[in-house]
């Protein structure tokens, strides 16, 4: 089967806002820690965040062109969805965010304790230091 | 050369969240439950929208505000019911989101409100990651969209407060799966009800109106 046409994105480009949220924070930090290249930028993304990687990587190209971040590299963490079980009284890591059931002991739970979340963690910046030296 | 790591932490839907916070006690001050309809586009946010503004409206104090890509039909449609409405033309954008939300409320007075449905943009990706400040979030699916809408869009159904089955008239021409549907819903959301309606015949409606009664002064 051939698929043409495939764009990196379904159906928005939402992951277009969240690429200037991400431009904007990754050049705010960049200047703090002086105007250094930005090498890399560590993203933590959950699995129901709701963003397509491809199309951030694709949006991020686009919105950091200018700017302190452009030509950065995105390294992405995916978070998978955490649920708190009932039965078991603690915390379990689903396989998959199609069924949401204890992977250990199959209770239904639908109370999600990670899994959303969308954070810049860190920033990999040439070091002037060690290329002075 | 080596590069240095920078340990940072950065909510990326931070100013949409702080903002979302703000319309959430704005609302709550002014005494106004917002409802969030979000759906795939044709599921029938619209249609739904009209009857239960025609049956609230004049006897109680509703208002809707309605997203579109780029025309005003919806909000042509519900405005016919008389009660007040407003549009948000988001032109490409895929999503309402709280500042689109908060510019269109700037000056309407919410006290004089008890109910404001919010139609968003019909998607079933974006807006699922824009909280708007609603007291309810309620994701629309009709039969004619397939029993494994909620396997394929995960994010938007385990988000919402409630789902709503719509086009119920459809169901027997499409062979509507009602069980697997149940199933796939409860697979993504455990605990999420389902409210069937057909707008159309007005199969439903009270049902779906039950869930507002509490929060509706006469």
């Amino acid at each position: 089967m051939t698929f043409v046409n495939t764009r990196p994105y379904g159906s928005g480009v939402h992951e277009l806002s969240i690429a200037m949220s991400l431009v904007e924070a990754a050049s705010e930090e960049a200047r703090r820690h002086g105007d250094v290249r930005v090498e890399a930028l560590h993203l933590r993304i959950g699995v129901l965040a709701g963003v397509v990687r491809e199309a951030l990587a694709f949006s991020f190209e686009l919105a950091a062109e200018g700017t302190p971040v452009a030509g950065a590299r995105l390294i992405i963490e995916e978070v998978p969805v955490t649920v708190a079980c009932p039965t078991c009284q603690a915390e379990r890591a689903l396989a998959s965010p199609q069924e949401f059931r204890c992977p250990v002991c199959g209770t239904a739970t639908g109370h999600v304790v990670a899994g959303r979340e969308l954070v810049l963690t860190a920033l990999e910046l040439e070091d002037h230091d060690s290329a002075n030296r | 050369m080596t590069p240095r790591i920078v340990e940072v932490r950065r909510d990326l839907l931070r100013k949409n969240d702080l903002l979302a916070h703000q319309l959430r006690s704005r609302f709550a001050a002014a005494g106004v439950t917002v409802v969030n309809l979000v759906s795939g586009p044709g599921a029938g946010k619209t249609a739904l929208l009209e009857a239960t503004l025609a049956a609230l409206h004049p006897g109680r104090r509703v208002a809707a505000l309605v997203g579109d890509l780029a025309t005003d039909n919806d909000a042509r449609r519900l405005g016919r019911s008389g009660a007040p409405v407003r549009q948000i033309t988001t032109g490409t954008v895929c999503h309402l989101d709280a500042e689109m939300v908060a510019a269109a409320l700037d000056d309407w007075d919410l006290g004089a409100l008890d109910l404001l449905f919010i139609e968003n943009v019909g998607n079933l990706v974006c807006p699922a990651s824009f909280d708007l400040g609603e007291s309810l979030r309620v994701v629309l699916f009709s039969v004619t969209e397939g029993e494994d809408k909620p396997l394929k869009y995960p994010t938007i159904f385990n988000g919402a407060d409630l789902a709503v089955l719509t086009k119920l008239d459809l169901a027997e021409a499409v062979e509507f799966d009602r069980a697997a549907a149940y199933r796939n819903v409860q697979a993504v959301r455990p605990g999420l009800e389902i409210v069937e309606v057909s707008a159309k015949r007005g199969t439903g409606l009270d049902g779906w109106l039950a869930r507002f009664s509490a929060r509706i002064s006469a």
